[in-house]
């Protein structure tokens, strides 16, 4: 086949480009979904709970993982501040995953249990109140929001029907009980208290 | 990762690098035929249909020699762990072992002096500032003078006590703090009496009636934990309430509101986060702020 042939046939090209490319696909992304490294939880990993979970989505709603990832990477300067590096394990609950590739504030992936609750409370409202040197917005209105948690074992089922999270039902129907009346700054602390609780030793 | 995976791996990768090589090789154009235009003509402006400059068409091929190279030298072809054996848990592992290598000493020569003698150590001093300002700046504040909620650490004030024992068991293993809500037993004009005797134990002015009265509700509510003559409780991290030092605010409104709901503060264990070299240093450096060599 002269290059001629393939340059002046669009269609042809246009297959055979979807070829190359694809084969890309086959040897460096398929296999990943079938792989025990990628698909099989960690040890201690447990699925959100409720409040967490609604956290998780206000975290996303507000943007936090914009300006920071979750996920340490295998260098010596990361573990040394944040905590053990992230395997692949950790996260395979997790739909979108929120490993992002931006840091303009810490990573967050071992933060749980690093601060109190009471100081994600006031570092929420308005982080200059402990951290004068900080540049991160205040989120004061998470504190005044209320939550229903009307959506949130339609959440949960999601999770467990779609994703494989083993939620049982008990979790899922008692998810409303356990979110509705919380605040939104309830839910974005338990959820960043949650961050990292499986993370390998 | 299973045989089936690494060889579908292997063999999708060698197809690629054959398939390169064979498209490469069959549609490559040798041959300069001086003049030859490929037809089109835009505006009477023609495109001679020359090959691809040698070096330019070589690139190619070289990078094909290259990708063999690598995927021989390095994990890329399935479960092959390539040549030099290389992996991104070993790299970092040979990185945490030669940095503690060079580091661990550091930290660890200070560890059998005694916090005491340590403070007279700039060096050791100036260590120890570097791992506050790293992993407890974000609650103490880059002065240790802290917020509203976490403690002053430069006042010789301390809740659970300021000894360099006492300050390594609090970074060992953190402390839970809670002051439990009164707001259900407590009417609102009960509070009010019961801040009004606070506030006056250091000296701050409140009304006569209200101290008075506060002083009896302070005597059936609040002595078990701050002390009868409300000086606190080191063994149980209650403040003592008579220093005018305040760990949330001074102000009426912040004591009425710990009063109604009560308080959890909580220091968390820093024991894994430091390792016992750095944790002896934070500590002496944290005792030195309030007691000068």
């Amino acid at each position: 086949m002269k290059h001629e042939t393939i340059e002046k046939n669009i269609g042809l090209m246009g297959i055979l480009v979807l070829i190359v490319i694809s084969f890309g696909g086959l040897a460096e992304i398929v296999p990943l979904f079938f792989l025990k490294e990628t698909t099989k939880p960690v040890e201690g990993l447990r699925p959100y709970t409720a409040l967490e979970m609604e956290g998780r989505d206000i975290y996303i709603r507000e943007g936090c993982n914009v300006c920071h990832s979750q996920m340490v990477r295998p260098f010596r300067a990361e573990t040394e501040r944040y905590g053990s590096y992230s395997v692949a394990g950790e996260h395979v609950w997790e739909h979108p995953f929120l490993w992002g590739s931006k840091r303009t504030g810490p990573d967050l992936a071992r933060v749980g249990g690093r601060y109190s609750d009471e100081w994600h409370r006031v570092h929420l409202r308005n982080p200059r109140i402990v951290v004068p040197e900080s540049n991160m917005p205040g989120f004061p209105w998470l504190e005044e929001n209320v939550l229903d948690g009307e959506l949130t074992a339609e959440k949960l089922r999601i999770f467990k029907e779609h994703f494989g999270v083993p939620y049982t039902d008990e979790q899922i129907a008692n998810a409303k009980a356990e979110v509705a009346g919380k605040t939104e700054l309830d839910a974005v602390v338990a959820y960043l208290q949650s961050l990292g609780h499986a993370a390998p030793k | 990762m299973s045989n089936f995976w690494s060889w579908w791996i292997i063999i999708i990768t060698a197809i690629i690098i054959v398939g390169s090589f064979v498209v490469l090789h069959l549609t490559r154009k040798m041959e300069d035929n001086g003049e030859e235009t490929t037809g089109h003509v835009y505006d009477g402006i023609e495109e001679y249909n020359n090959p691809l400059p040698k070096w330019w068409l070589n690139l190619f091929y070289i990078t094909l020699v290259f990708s063999m190279g690598y995927l021989f030298l390095y994990p890329g072809l399935g479960s092959y762990k390539g040549y030099f054996n290389w992996s991104q848990e070993s790299n970092w592992e040979e990185e945490v072992a030669e940095a503690e290598k060079v580091y661990g000493p550091v930290f660890a020569q200070y560890q059998d002096t005694p916090i005491k003698e340590l403070i007279k150590d700039e060096n050791a001093m100036d260590i120890g500032r570097r791992i506050f300002l790293n992993v407890c700046a974000a609650c103490h504040g880059s002065d240790a003078s802290g917020a509203p909620g976490f403690p002053n650490l430069t006042d010789n004030d301390w809740l659970y006590g300021g000894t360099p024992e006492k300050i390594v068991e609090t970074l060992v293993n953190g402390r839970q703090g809670a002051m439990m809500a009164f707001g259900e037993q407590l009417n609102e004009e009960q509070i009010s009496q019961l801040t009004s005797y606070v506030v006056s134990l250091s000296g701050m002015t409140a009304p006569e009636k209200e101290i008075a009265a506060g002083e009896k509700l302070f005597a059936a509510n609040c002595v078990a934990c701050h002390g009868a003559d409300a000086k606190g409780n080191q063994m149980i991290g209650a403040p003592n309430l008579t220093d005018n030092i305040w760990l949330y605010s001074r102000s009426r409104k912040v004591i009425a509101r710990t009063i109604r709901n009560g308080r959890n503060g909580n220091m968390p264990a820093h024991k894994e986060i430091l390792g016992d070299a750095k944790l002896h240093l934070v500590a002496a450096y944290v005792y030195s702020l309030s007691n000068k060599k």
